[in-house]
């Protein structure tokens, strides 16, 4: 079992569910990050007062899958938030020692999916 | 589909719409008519003594001015709320709404006598502590058409709000206890003299003929210089200014300052104690003021950051209404624009520049647009003001009278001295006392926890 995590740009998120979805890939918990990368911060100014914006908004994808579905789940991340610009985001697969589904007490791979 | 659909039916919503509007219009027109006919008969009659009687028009109107205004201190709460961190957003809403609590109080109790009781040159007496003798008949030497307890009601939301202002200056960091007894010396010390010497029957400044239509002098000169007295003496937040973080929520600074921009018809207008000419023009005034100065604040912001910015143009139009106020019964609509151009101008100056050269941390700027727009407006109204106007007004500078001019300009001076020095003095005494200054840790936690032992967003449902 593999954990995946994908940072990518708030505007993909729609493609990138979408392209999850057609890999039947339907189990993912999303949330709003800030981070920096190479592409440093926005600055804004509050009156006058230019604040050198250090962190930019992301979104965190983490998605539990078997081995087979790894790549499937890379493609799919890799397609919906790819623009080509810097800030596109990463993506970490990690392994996944346990899964346990709390409904029922299924554990490991019966629990992934 | 759906294009079609939309196409088809909004020509009859939209007529039905304008024909709404326009009949909404013919209503308020014709009604303005009947109103400056009767207003055009008052003018022709001889002048004899108007004896002290209530006229439920005027009273009406002062009113729900003082309602407006009092709405303008949770309106400048949101304003306040909106620019400080989250840690400190509830902490900003306390001290404006205690506020209005604590100088209600004061104010019922001697504030309003100290204010406009018969006394001195430099102070009013004690004849109307807890509001003895302050009745329902008019008072003629205030308002001949209104009952007296209702002018002193207007005259409250004033005291209130005027302290409040100050609170922009050391927010997020100052004790609670402290700003709630610091607060209640300054409304008896520096608040209700200035409010004499300017409106009280027998105050030297309205006896020298300056002119103050709303509180210019008494409410923003007063707090705007008592504020930057205060950023000197309580000192810098934690970590100014690079560590501090923008502001937390500027929907609500936009909905304060909306709410402001709508309680100040009752400020200005309502200022007329009256329901007639004098309050139609001051609204008027009241409004371009706003509009001219917010626009300068976001056109000077697009040309310096290259971005029209929300926070700027609100600021600008907070800065036009501040400085429309001691003029918003004597100008022109004209006036007024100037006034409002040069109110976008001089607190953008005074922001951008001023304050980053010279490093005090007037947290939300409250000398930088209610001190300096207020000295802008005193100014402006010995430049502005034409008898045309307000017959019991004067002429200012550009209307061939100099004297106004400087009648103004002294008064901005014995103001700014007195507010800085008797603030300076007052917040060096509690300090003394009993400490201004939230703990390092306290500040670093945020003043809603540390102080208030709340927090002002949930972030589980």
């Amino acid at each position: 079992m593999k954990y995946v995590i994908g940072i990518i740009q708030p505007d993909r998120l729609d493609e990138v569910l979408k392209r999850l979805t057609e890999e039947e890939i339907n189990l993912v918990t999303v949330s709003n990050v800030l981070g920096r990368g190479r592409q440093k911060g926005v600055a804004q100014v509050y009156r006058s007062h230019k604040e050198q914006g250090s962190l930019l908004k992301k979104i965190k994808l983490e998605i539990a899958v078997n081995e087979a579905f790894v790549e499937r789940t890379v493609k799919a991340i890799t397609d919906g938030a790819h623009t080509g610009q810097i800030g596109d985001g990463k993506i970490f697969v990690l392994d996944l020692p346990e899964c346990v589904r709390i409904r029922t007490g299924e554990r490991g791979n019966e629990a992934i999916g | 589909m759906l294009a079609t659909w939309d196409r088809s039916i909004r020509p009859a919503g939209e007529a039905r719409l304008v024909i709404g509007v326009l009949g909404a219009l013919a209503v308020l027109g014709g009604t303005a008519a009947v109103a400056r006919a009767g207003e055009q008969a008052a003018a022709a009659a001889p002048a004899v003594p108007v004896p002290a009687r209530v006229d439920s028009g005027d009273t009406a109107w002062v009113l729900v001015s003082a309602a407006l205004v009092m709405l303008m201190t949770p309106g400048l709460a949101f304003f306040y709320g909106g620019l400080v961190r989250r840690k400190n957003m509830l902490s900003v809403l306390m001290q404006c709404l205690m506020l209005l609590c604590l100088i209600s109080l004061q104010w019922v109790v001697l504030g309003y006598s100290l204010s406009f009781a018969p006394g001195t040159g430099l102070i009013g007496g004690l004849k109307w502590l807890f509001l003895s003798g302050v009745g329902l008949e008019p008072n003629a030497d205030y308002a001949a058409t209104i009952p007296h307890q209702v002018f002193m009601m207007f005259q409250m939301m004033f005291a209130v709000i005027t302290p409040a202002l100050i609170i922009g200056a050391f927010a997020e960091r100052m004790k609670f206890s402290s700003l709630c007894v610091f607060m209640l010396l300054w409304a008896t010390f520096v608040y209700d003299p200035v409010a004499h010497w300017v409106w009280g029957v027998g105050g030297f400044l309205r006896q020298w003929g300056a002119l103050d239509f709303a509180g210019g002098t008494v409410v923003h000169i007063n707090a705007g210089m008592t504020a930057l007295a205060a950023a000197l003496v309580l000192g810098r937040r934690q970590g100014y200014p690079e560590g501090i973080s923008p502001p937390h929520n500027l929907p609500f600074a936009v909905l304060g300052a909306a709410l402001l921009w709508f309680g100040w018809f009752g400020f200005n207008a309502g200022s007329a104690l009256g329901a007639g000419g004098l309050a139609g023009s001051a609204f008027t005034v009241t409004h371009i003021a706003a509009a001219a100065a917010g626009l300068t604040w976001a056109l000077l912001d697009w040309l310096k950051h290259k971005k029209p910015t929300t926070l700027g143009m609100i600021t600008g139009a907070v800065g036009g209404l501040v400085s429309i106020t001691p003029a918003s019964g004597y100008v022109t609509p004209a006036g007024a624009i100037c006034i409002g151009i040069g109110a976008g101008l001089i607190p953008w100056v005074a922001v951008t520049y001023i304050k980053a050269a010279l490093g005090y941390d007037d947290a939300l700027d409250a000398f930088g647009v209610h001190g300096v727009g207020g000295i802008w407006g005193a100014i402006a109204t010995g430049l502005f003001a034409t008898k045309s106007v307000n017959p019991a007004g004067a002429d200012g500078l550009f209307y061939g009278n100099p004297v106004l001019l400087w009648i103004q300009i002294k008064t901005v001076l014995i103001t700014v001295v007195f507010s800085f020095v008797v603030g300076l003095v007052l917040l060096k005494l509690v300090q003394a006392c009993m400490g201004l200054r939230v703990s390092e840790h306290e500040e670093r936690v945020g003043l809603d926890l540390a102080l208030h032992r709340e927090a002002a967003y949930t972030v589980i449902d």
